[in-house]
């Protein structure tokens, strides 16, 4: 993919937000000091009297988002995906899940890509802890073009939402010429019957160069981009379990309470499948350039093959 | 404020404690403690000082208060009840399977409710966020936030007095109410906060001093508060926790406990007392 066009979704989080708010005026962003990094500085260029820094108060930005969209405002609020879901966990939980507020929550910086700052910022554990809170929406996005389309399906959704995005530029794979997205609803990139592949996030090319190089082995896999985790779409999920009998699921996130878990937990219920699931393997990260972790930890388009083809006997 | 103005406070502040320990006497929970050194706030916020209406509850354009110490909800309530936000009767299914009078005030059960709040340090906050709104809307409402002393132990509280003032919300008031107590005792034992006007003024607010319990202070207070430009207010009341009942009256064991029956009726009658007393002055 040496010569597709590379862009981190965070990038794509910044110009999205730049892009909604010349038509919306009650779209405001909160940021606790990393709007640089965030990329809602790409917003506060443009709208420097509708970008709040909170500074570094992560908690206090959550409840104050809760509070600006109690009186009618649609915010989005930003920090790394640490911070977030992480530190204000529970200012997420109380004052935005329980009451049900209309705060969009853009964190940036998920996962090990964030590199070389090392553990304490990548965030591998805010999956499974945004989907536990009831009625939020849980997405990340797997190149520029869905993220920016994300971003306005979150404005569009009336409730909380949580996006992750990254730091790390990744392949813009899809065409923006009628491109839609809905929010709860996977996108087969590629058909297969042998096994299906259900990533998200950065995790989504390396599954698509993963079922590249099984065709050559004979072994078509399905393709599933699922940047929604919850709601989860169940009715694809369910599909390609019947379809292909095997499930492999690929994130950047820790293997316990993400989208494998949400597949799995689906599956166990309503069409006993078996699945390998390829992510975090409970562990924490530390530094190093994000490719080259990346692979250390497995999370590449080679490891997707290698799990594939002792899934499927070969 | 006219002297039957005042007079009909107090006898509606009677009423709120009154409601409070119906309310808490009924679920067999709740604070009666906090519920009750509050009591006044609650009767002179909902009877002169809050723009609101009852009959819209959701209205945009008025002015919200967010019960940031949400356990004194009993309180909140009676005085919403008593306001003709929900019937007076609905304080008997007080924590009760359902109930929209939920614990802890929850802003889409109760009629009145401009907040979900009960983990504290985070209600002021959300008020933070609603005073922001206000001035970026173009709109004249205040907004006001209730904290307990205890409660400013959270360092969410700092951060957001740091923005409130960096955001110059002069339409938000925030009410401390230092009745001295919480639950594992005295707050200056526990974990001191004072001195606490001076580290309010310290964060940039303009402060009030005043007792919890006078009518005409508050008056004064709330007076000041629109008056004050540019910068946040800030109006820390001392109080008695547990007033107007003598055995809760600060007592730290009454924050979390609701009275027997026994209790119920000592309490009922030394509020009747008092509200026979106002209403003959």
């Amino acid at each position: 993919m040496a010569d597709v066009k590379k862009i981190a979704t965070r990038e794509s989080y910044g110009n999205a937000l730049k892009e909604l708010a010349a038509q919306h005026d009650d779209l405001v962003v909160f940021d606790a000091d990393l709007a640089g990094a965030t990329k809602t500085g790409i917003f506060k260029k443009a709208y420097p009297d509708r970008h709040f820094n909170c500074g570094i108060a992560e908690g206090n930005m959550m409840a104050v988002a809760a509070g600006a969209a109690a009186a009618g405002l649609v915010p989005f609020a930003s920090t790394f995906a640490m911070f977030a879901a992480g530190r204000a966990f529970e200012q997420i939980r109380n004052s935005i899940g329980y009451p049900h507020l209309n705060v969009k929550i853009g964190a940036t910086h998920g996962g090990i890509s964030v590199g070389e700052d090392g553990a304490s910022h990548q965030c591998c554990e805010d999956f499974a802890l945004m989907r536990s809170i009831p009625g939020m929406v849980v997405m990340s996005p797997a190149d520029d073009v869905e993220a920016r389309a994300m971003v306005k399906a979150a404005y569009e959704h009336v409730g909380p939402v949580y996006m992750r995005f990254g730091r790390a530029a990744v392949p813009v794979f899809h065409e923006e010429e009628g491109y839609t997205f809905q929010i709860g609803k996977g996108e087969v990139l590629q058909d297969g019957s042998d096994v299906a592949i259900i990533a998200n996030g950065l995790m989504v090319a390396e599954a698509v160069e993963a079922g590249k190089a099984l065709k050559e082995l004979s072994i078509n896999a399905r393709i599933i981009n699922m940047a929604t985790i919850k709601p989860l779409d169940e009715e694809l999920v369910l599909q390609a379990a019947k379809d292909c009998g095997k499930i492999i699921t690929c994130e950047e996130h820790n293997i316990l309470g993400g989208l494998g878990e949400a597949v799995c937990g689906l599956l166990c219920e309503k069409l006993p499948t078996p699945v390998r699931r390829i992510g975090v393997n409970d562990e924490f990260g530390h530094s190093g350039p994000a490719a080259a972790l990346l692979k250390q930890f497995g999370l590449s388009a080679e490891h997707i093959v290698e799990v594939a083809k002792d899934f499927c006997g070969k | 404020m006219t002297a039957n103005e005042k007079k009909q406070l107090m006898a509606t502040a009677c009423k709120v404690r009154m409601g409070v320990i119906e309310g808490t006497h009924a679920a067999k929970a709740g604070h009666p403690g906090g519920s009750l050194s509050a009591a006044d706030m609650f009767t002179y916020l909902y009877f002169k000082e809050l723009n609101v209406d009852p009959q819209n509850p959701h209205w945009e354009d008025r002015d919200r208060f967010v019960l940031s110490k949400g356990h004194t909800a009993p309180g909140l309530y009676a005085a919403l009840a008593l306001r003709g936000f929900f019937p007076w009767e609905d304080l008997q299914t007080l924590r009760q399977i359902g109930s929209h009078l939920q614990g802890h005030p929850n802003m889409n059960m109760t009629p009145g409710v401009d907040m979900s709040t009960g983990s504290l340090g985070q209600g002021v906050s959300a008020a933070c966020g609603m005073a922001l709104a206000a001035k970026f809307q173009g709109k004249s409402n205040r907004v006001y936030a209730l904290l307990g002393d205890g409660e400013i132990q959270e360092g969410q509280v700092w951060e957001a007095c740091m923005f409130a003032h960096h955001y110059k919300l002069d339409n938000l008031c925030v009410i401390i109410d230092n009745n001295g107590l919480q639950i594992d005792g005295r707050v200056a034992d526990v974990m001191s906060p004072y001195p606490i006007p001076e580290k309010l003024r310290a964060f940039g607010f303009e402060v009030a001093e005043i007792d919890g319990h006078d009518f005409d202070q508050m008056e004064a207070a709330f007076a000041k508060a629109r008056e004050t430009k540019g910068v946040p207010f800030a109006i820390v009341m001392k109080t008695t926790k547990g007033k107007g009942v003598s055995y809760m009256e600060d007592q730290a064991g009454w924050h979390g406990k609701a009275p027997n029956d026994a209790e119920y009726e000592q309490a009922m009658t030394e509020l009747k007392a008092q509200l026979a007393e106002v209403e003959a002055m």
